[in-house]
């Protein structure tokens, strides 16, 4: 299976999700902003960074790039497509999900060992994990406080569109602790912690993460 | 020559972190006139001639699909003397 | 203005120059007449006002800092030493590792975000120019009080451009220092450093070679940042309608320098470079100097082809401009296209605004007429050298003489309130407030960081070889006794290398120091380099280059001489790296080294107004015994867990290990009155099972360490003679100071 991850100017976080893509025995595949070119990939990852410097706000340039054009297609198709802090930002300012990712609540970046609930497992990315099941994975952001209107929130809630929440104290200010959506399908996953940076305990806090990756071999492509 | 100005804002139910901040060290400074402080954005953008209604047509979608997310933030356009 | 050309020059002799405004003395003003044959143009002595201050030349530091060079020990290691933009050493498996440190101190103090950013991405570029690829910082940062009021104003804006300027960039954070004194007041002390990782092949010199060859300027694009004083030469500063004053602060964009770090190592990786420099103090003057001095001799520039921010800039202002985020290449001619092709795929601005020629000048022109017309040598390398009056300062031999008189932790309840108190004095308590503000996990090779001895990262996946870096310094003791207090600080960075099991391999230094006028600054300066040379040498560590940050005082008082080592070491196995603490009941815990009565210096006399007394003596043949011992140990799986002990002694390495992973221990210690607090430096608490007990007494033995049983891990308190502090208790004091202090 082949994972596409793409690099815009400023992503930090690639070179790590293709090692994670890669762990989770899938092929990882560079995808760069300006080539309107999927390279034929079953799924596609927008890692984590500082896509062009933040720029306007967080993942607004990001969108427009023409690699997304054709991300936006496929994702529409039901290609699955996870979104990873800066990725996450990006999927809301291109609306494939709804809400939008503001500044933390106590205004600085906050790089913490993450205790999260995962509490949707249909999704191509969550497939691997229980419902219910407590991971602990690295958060590191200065705008990840999850926002939407109050039909939005409601919506989410729901319709069970939650993937993951936050345990513990709201590190960010985020509604009802929100650490990660999904879109009505299932296929698109936006989630503000880094699952990469945990697929080690040698260089992350757990191997908790890894299940993100693997979770997209169950998935099936339309 | 003119200049067109687009504020943006967050939308009032937005949580403004960056406002409360600001209002908490406004008295510290000695400053007590503020009730409440929100924290926009402004861009002036610079146009050859006076604006015709098309342009500005054009400036509240560029606002619309750049400038300001929706989702978020509201705005408003004028046109600056 | 009119343009200053060197015609003007050749028959205006008699011109008024504001030199002395540009801090050039008349000597040093009349040499240059002398090296020129004639007045220098405006521009030229821009040049050699900037290039000639004791930031870009080392004037004052020169005729000691030459005990490197003279004191080294001979090593196949070192790749690159000093006198290039960062030094190189050699870790195995074709891998050449780069690593310096840096200070940003008064940019700090004026702006506190940006002169931090600026700090972090000065010190990146120095890495990213050798051709490696940055991997890690370190920020040893240096406040006054914790609770004083400037404290507030500059601490929260430093910490933010640590974070926000690496975190942007995409380097981890992987350790740091934040030490509070009242001799920092007013001179907070901003170094940073970074360590970056190439092939033997990738090295890159800055150099420029090759009559015909191109000189290339990318990256950000010129405006007025950081040219303070040089403005005196543009006339309309004096004229009141005249434009608005020039920023003096630098402002950085990390993302422009993320885009040039891509960018240029893709420009590496297809060998379109023959010599390389960043543009950091000093800008223009000093990458076209130094490139022209390091190589052949001989570079034309055109001025004004260089992209400019603001087109009101004077010729004088675009060659003193500190604009970021600008590196200058020289490039073979067949090579521009590809070059060009690369730095239009990232976006980045890129101009050839020049050329190596055959003769031994520096030619610079502005529209087409010749301003600048220097030997490259004489602006760059062959600056004023002074060798500044030293006299040692009347305090030592009478602070020396002081007797230490500080309560003792003896009765149960005094060493539980000296264990609290220790566990939350600002310069010991958790620092998470701040560290929490550094991404530590990005490239996904992170094996340590904060709060460990040392950050470790690994730079090859298949083969677990990493590297680890420690920083330290202990002020206090270098105020006590200079030349004793680099070999100790060196000692200690070696030490936290060593417990988790990795080898010492290169030094770095950062020397922050008061006026070089004062003779009895001078003579700690003197004093401190000596003795970091001569530990250097002994240890059989190679200093690899440095920084020195003079003039840190306000008005007649100096900071306290700190002297910051850097030091680098390597480790074949990530994987079997000694972890700083224990994770489980049941392990027993031994003292290693020898505990004396030292408490001069030390946190627990600092806590109780005392600063006199005589420093340690440095005894580097048993700190490198006990070096060996922590990396034979490792390769041998002996421990569990080892700490190093510094400052707040055994009092706060225990806090430390305990707290970690929330596993208390039962301690007994004779002495406890002094053992507790005492400073003695060549001491680590190690973990082990009781299994390993024997392996690690005969290895003890064998390195000629003594060894001393302190107690044993488990529980939910960490008992010391009896004396009871429940973790939770302990927790809550040393978590609880940065939050209250900075919100």
């Amino acid at each position: 299976m082949k994972v596409g991850v793409v690099t815009f100017p400023g992503t930090l976080d690639d070179r790590d999700a293709a090692r994670a893509a890669t762990h989770a025995g899938t092929t990882a595949v560079s995808l760069w902003h300006n080539d309107a070119d999927l390279k034929g990939v079953d799924a596609v990852i927008l890692p984590g960074g500082f896509s062009y410097g933040d720029y306007l706000r967080c993942g607004a340039i990001s969108r427009f790039a023409p690699v997304m054009e054709k991300i936006i297609d496929a994702a529409n198709g039901g290609m699955p497509l996870l979104g990873i802090c800066n990725g996450f930002q990006v999927l809301c300012e291109a609306h494939l999900l709804p809400g939008a990712l503001t500044r933390n609540h106590e205004l600085h970046f906050l790089c913490r060992d993450q205790k999260l609930e995962i509490t949707n497992n249909q999704t191509a990315w969550t497939s691997s994990y229980k419902v219910g099941q407590e991971i602990v994975i690295p958060l590191k952001n200065g705008e990840g406080s999850f926002q939407c209107d109050d039909a939005t929130l409601a919506a989410l809630e729901g319709e069970g569109r939650i993937v993951a929440r936050y345990v513990g104290e709201n590190p960010n200010g985020s509604r009802n602790k929100i650490a990660g959506i999904t879109n009505e399908r299932g296929n698109v996953v936006g989630l503000m912690p880094h699952p990469e940076h945990a697929i080690d305990p040698l260089t992350g806090p757990t191997a908790d993460g890894l299940a993100f990756f693997t979770s997209v071999l169950n998935a099936m492509v339309k | 020559m003119a200049k067109i100005v687009v504020d943006v804002m967050l939308k009032p139910e937005i949580l403004d972190p960056q406002g409360v901040a600001v209002s908490a060290a406004l008295p510290r400074l000695g400053f007590t006139f503020a009730k409440s402080v929100r924290q926009g954005k402004r861009f002036e953008i610079e146009i050859d001639g006076e604006p015709t209604p098309a342009q500005l047509a054009e400036v509240e979608k560029a606002a619309e699909k750049l400038l300001a997310n929706p989702v978020i933030e509201t705005f408003t356009v004028r046109v600056e003397k | 203005m009119a343009l200053d050309t060197v015609a003007i020059a050749q028959a205006n002799p008699d011109t008024t120059q504001p030199f002395a405004e540009l801090g050039l003395k008349g000597d040093e003003y009349a040499r240059i007449k002398e090296i020129l044959g004639r007045r220098p143009t405006s521009s030229e002595l821009a040049m050699y006002s900037v290039m000639w201050s004791e930031h870009c030349s080392y004037k004052s530091s020169k005729v000691h800092l030459k005990q490197f060079g003279e004191k080294a020990v001979k090593t196949d290691a070192l790749l690159v030493g000093i006198g290039e933009n960062a030094g190189v050493v050699d870790v195995g498996q074709g891998y050449a590792v780069t690593f310096k440190i840096e200070s940003h101190n008064h940019p700090s103090f004026i702006e506190p975000y940006q002169g931090a950013a600026t700090g972090i991405g000065g010190i990146v570029r120095d890495i990213l120019t050798m051709g490696a690829r940055p991997i890690a910082v370190m920020d040893p940062l240096r406040f006054g009080p914790a609770d004083a009021a400037d404290t507030r104003r500059v601490l929260p804006g430093i910490i933010a451009g640590v974070g926000g300027y690496g975190n942007c960039l995409g380097l981890p954070n992987i350790g740091g220092e934040v030490v509070f004194d009242e001799t920092y007041i007013g001179n907070p002390l901003v170094n940073a450093l970074c360590v970056g990782v190439m092939k033997h092949s990738d090295i890159k010199l800055a150099k420029a070679a090759g009559a015909g060859n191109l000189v290339v300027l990318y990256g950000a694009k010129t405006g007025g940042d950081g040219i303070g004083g040089v403005s005196v030469l543009a006339s309309e500063t004096f004229d009141a309608t005249g434009p608005a004053k020039r920023p003096a602060v630098q402002v950085g964009d990390p993302f422009v320098e993320k885009v040039l770090i891509e960018c240029s190592l893709e420009i590496f990786s297809e060998d379109l470079v023959v010599g390389i420099q960043d543009l950091g103090g000093a800008g223009l003057s000093c990458a076209t100097s130094e490139l022209a001095s390091g190589g052949s001799g001989g570079m034309k520039v055109e001025l004004d082809r260089v992209p400019l921010r603001d087109a009101t800039l004077s010729p004088e202002e675009i060659l003193m401009s500190e604009s970021q985020e600008r590196m200058c290449a020289i490039v073979e001619p067949k090579n521009i296209d590809r070059f060009l092709e690369i730095c239009k795929k990232w976006d980045v601005t890129v101009t050839v605004i020049g050329e190596v020629t055959d003769g031994e000048r520096l030619e610079i022109t502005w529209h087409g007429e010749l301003i600048v017309d220097v030997p490259p040598r004489t602006v760059a390398h062959e600056g004023p050298v002074y060798n500044r009056p030293l006299a040692k300062p009347e305090y030592v031999d009478r602070v020396n003489a002081e007797k230490i008189s500080v309560p003792r932790p003896e009765t149960a309840a005094q060493i539980k309130e000296t264990v609290l108190k220790l566990a939350a004095t600002p310069n010991l308590a958790d620092k998470s407030w701040v560290t929490s503000q550094y991404d530590r996990y990005v490239q996904g090779n992170t094996i340590q960081s904060q709060p460990d001895d040392s950050g470790m990262v690994r730079i090859d996946e298949k083969t677990n070889l990493g590297v680890a870096i420690a920083t330290d310094a202990n002020a206090n003791w270098s105020y006590l006794n200079p030349y004793e207090g680099a070999k100790l600080a060196l000692a200690e960075a070696a030490r936290n290398i060593a417990t988790a099991g990795a080898k010492p391999l290169a030094v770095t230094n950062c020397l922050n120091f008061g006026s070089p006028e004062d003779p009895g600054v001078m003579w700690q300066f003197a004093e401190s380099v000596r003795g970091l040379a001569d530990g250097c040498l002994e240890m059989g560590l190679p200093v690899t280059g440095g920084n020195v940050s003079f003039y840190n005082q306000t008005g007649a008082v100096a900071i306290l001489p700190t002297p910051v080592i850097g030091v680098l070491g390597v480790i074949d196995d990530v994987r079997t790296r000694t972890p700083m603490s224990f994770d489980r009941a049941g392990l027993e815990l031994y003292l290693l080294g020898d505990t004396a009565d030292d408490l001069a210096g030390s946190e627990w006399a600092y806590m109780h107004g005392q600063r006199g007394g005589k420093a340690p003596i440095a005894d580097l043949q048993r700190e490198m015994r006990l070096i060996d011992l922590l990396v034979v140990g490792r390769t041998s799986q002996i421990f569990t867990a080892a700490h190093d002990l510094s400052q707040g002694g055994l009092s706060a390495t225990l806090t430390e290990m305990v707290l970690r992973h929330n596993i208390g221990a039962v301690i007994d210690i004779e002495n406890v009155g002094t053992t507790l607090i005492s400073e003695s430096p060549g001491r680590v608490v190690v973990a082990v099972t009781p299994e390993k007990a024997a392996a690690l007494k005969n290895l003890a033995n064998k390195q000629q360490i003594t060894i001393t049983k302190i107690g044993t891990t488990g529980g939910t308190s960490l008992i010391i003679n009896g004396a009871d502090i429940s973790l939770t208790e302990l927790r809550k004091a040393h978590t609880e100071t940065f939050s209250k202090l900075f919100g």
